[in-house]
């Protein structure tokens, strides 16, 4: 029952996962950029989570209505402003000035908040459980899960469903003809990172809420999220999901075992997956 | 007309640069300790910069994660002088084979990483190295552990002759990697690595093995990076998972040395660690903020002047003081005419 118990709540952990992990699919499937400030910029939505908490003694689920579309605006006016200069064949220029991004605010950070760890009060909400059978849920979790489907599925929908979602598959197709079809890719561009940034708000907000969090830890998030994406396969969002199920349920296996065992063994488990199918679980798009 | 690597620049410059060693050389005679320290220092980070700036701008394999074999190649050397009882220097050299012996298996695992996600998954092995040692109670766990006196003592006898040979040992590894990458990059394996950068394509359809060429390139990187860490944690003598595998310390500032000096040249990590440290002696004071104005000069400089600080001297005056390129030299001599 307790292993039962372990797969069960690493099966909720990768919901979590999975929305760190989303943002960072969306803009690779849509421009081939690897956001390095991604992990930072969860943080800092916890962080803007936190203030707005803070300022005007909102529920934290509450803030995401400035959260969200603060950091879409956060992520159209970083995409025009400085990304979009560093795209082309070369792939130094990208993966370092994002590299560069995410010094700066883990450092802004510091120096705004100190290094105290934080954590969002979200009331009852934070203990609440109940139980089928002889498991017990926490309804936080569950919530965060759900959460995760449902922004998935509805990143699928926009995807494959909407005017929107056909300019982002026409660019990331081929990026010279869709500009003759009238397509501006520079706003293209800035759309799906606004939509990565209002996914990454609301990972920002449930992780501060779940666990506490400091400026430094935002490169570990980067790194659950990059295991999600690969385990999964590039650009297949629902194989994201699987993939932070994946790397969730390692996770609790691990810390099953031995407490510090729990994320090495989560980082053993993508390796394992890279060694046996480096394509990932479920490929949509070639690396 | 003839074709020719050399030019006056060069020649000067290797003189110029042979009168520069053996002032350095001799610097345990005319430096303080607190000088000599702070260029140990700038020695191996000027290393790592060279052997990052190989990686990253000559064989294109963007690593965030070379942090994993500076961490290793310390934790090697407390291992190897505490439960093996190798000296020292022994020991550094040890901490290179062993380097290049875990890169091995790692290449394997991560060359199946593109671009942009090779660079995190070098992140990731880091990860797995940092939390692996964290584990090993032997090597003090996640607190870390301090190398005994007696090793320490057994190095030298004194305080001053032990600062001179380590001292001395940061200059040799420093000469001999910018010595190895300039003799690599001028043999046939860094032709090769050099067509690879600038056509992947072009190079594998003249026969090119870039796989190989790249694998041969992390290994001998990592195995220096190893030696140069061992040598870091020899000065530090004391060794922690965190600090032993900070990204920060050994990868952010390496990154902002080789991209504000000039990303694919010998010369650029030689300015940009000038630059760094000459930063740092100045605002190191305001902690937090001067990391963030490394942070917006690095971003700068790669939107601005993607070629970084020699970039600008080169394309300006045509200098080059390691002769790498060909050039062609019309001679006087009439026959050729």
């Amino acid at each position: 029952m307790d292993w039962v118990n372990a797969i069960v709540q690493g099966t909720l952990l990768g919901g979590l996962y999975a929305l760190f992990a989303a943002g960072l699919s969306l803009i690779f499937g849509v421009m081939r950029l690897v956001n390095i400030a991604h992990g930072d910029l969860i943080i800092f939505s916890a962080y803007l989570g936190l203030t707005v908490v803070m300022a005007t003694g909102l529920h934290p689920l509450l803030a995401l209505i400035i959260a969200v579309p603060a950091m879409a605006a956060i992520g159209y006016a970083l995409q025009r402003g400085i990304l979009n200069h560093t795209l082309g064949d070369d792939l130094l220029p990208p993966l370092l000035v994002t590299f560069g991004l995410s010094v700066i605010l883990q450092n802004g950070l510091l120096e705004v908040y100190t290094a105290d760890p934080q954590k969002m009060d979200a009331g009852v909400l934070e203990t609440a459980s109940f139980s089928i059978g002889d498991l017990q849920l926490g309804v936080l979790p569950v919530l965060t899960f759900g959460v995760a489907v449902a922004v998935i599925a509805s990143l699928q929908w926009v995807f494959y469903r909407t005017a929107m979602g056909r300019a982002f598959r026409a660019v990331s197709d081929n990026q010279e003809i869709a500009q003759l079809m009238g397509l501006n890719r520079r706003h293209i561009f800035g759309l799906a990172m606004a939509l990565a940034l209002a996914v990454t708000a609301v990972a920002g907000i449930l992780l501060g809420i779940r666990t506490s969090f400091d400026p430094s830890v935002g490169g570990g998030r980067l790194i659950f999220g990059f295991e999600a994406v690969i385990i999964g396969g590039l650009g297949n969002l629902w194989g994201t999901l699987a993939g932070g199920v994946i790397l969730g349920v390692a996770q609790t296996i691990g810390a099953k075992i031995d407490p510090g065992w729990q994320i090495l063994a989560g980082h053993i488990a993508f390796l394992i997956v890279l060694a046996i199918r480096p394509q990932g679980l479920f490929p949509r798009i070639s690396g | 007309m003839r074709v020719t690597r050399t030019s006056q620049a060069a020649k000067v410059a290797a003189i110029f640069g042979a009168l520069l060693l053996i002032v350095l050389i001799v610097a345990p005679w005319w430096a303080g300790r607190a000088d000599m320290r702070l260029m140990g220092e700038i020695f191996l980070y000027l290393a790592l910069a060279s052997l990052w700036n190989l990686m990253a701008g000559y064989a294109g394999l963007v690593s965030v994660g070379q942090q994993a074999y500076v961490g290793f190649g310390g934790y090697m050397l407390f291992a190897l002088t505490i439960f093996v009882g190798f000296s020292p220097v022994v020991a550094i050299a040890g901490a290179g084979v062993l380097g290049a012996l875990i890169s091995v298996p790692v290449a394997l695992l991560i060359f199946r990483l593109r671009g942009a996600y090779f660079a995190i998954g070098t992140w990731v092995i880091a990860e797995v190295f940092r939390l692996s040692f964290a584990q090993m109670s032997a090597l003090g766990g996640g607190s870390g552990s301090s190398l005994p006196v007696k090793i320490v003592r057994s190095m030298a006898d004194g305080r001053a002759a032990r600062e001179a040979l380590s001292y001395w040992l940061a200059l040799g590894v420093v000469v001999c990697v910018i010595l190895a990458v300039y003799l690599f990059l001028r043999s046939r394996q860094g032709l090769a690595l050099t067509a690879i950068r600038d056509n992947e394509l072009a190079a594998s359809s003249l026969g090119i093995d870039i796989w190989r060429t790249k694998f041969v390139v992390y290994v001998v990187a990592s195995a220096l990076t190893a030696m140069v860490g061992a040598l870091i944690f020899l000065q530090k003598l004391r060794i922690s998972p965190d600090a032993a595998f900070s990204v920060n310390d050994w990868t952010a500032f390496v990154i902002f040395i080789v991209v504000i000096g000039g990303i694919g040249t010998i010369e650029g990590p030689i300015i940009g660690t000038l630059l760094f440290f000459a930063l740092r002696e100045t605002l190191a004071d305001l902690g937090t903020v001067y990391l963030m104005v490394l942070g917006v000069v690095a971003i700068l400089v790669m939107l601005r002047a993607p070629k970084g600080v020699w970039g600008l001297i080169r394309a300006r005056f045509g200098l080059e003081l390691f002769p790498l390129s060909f050039h062609v030299k019309q001679t006087l001599d009439k026959k050729g005419t």
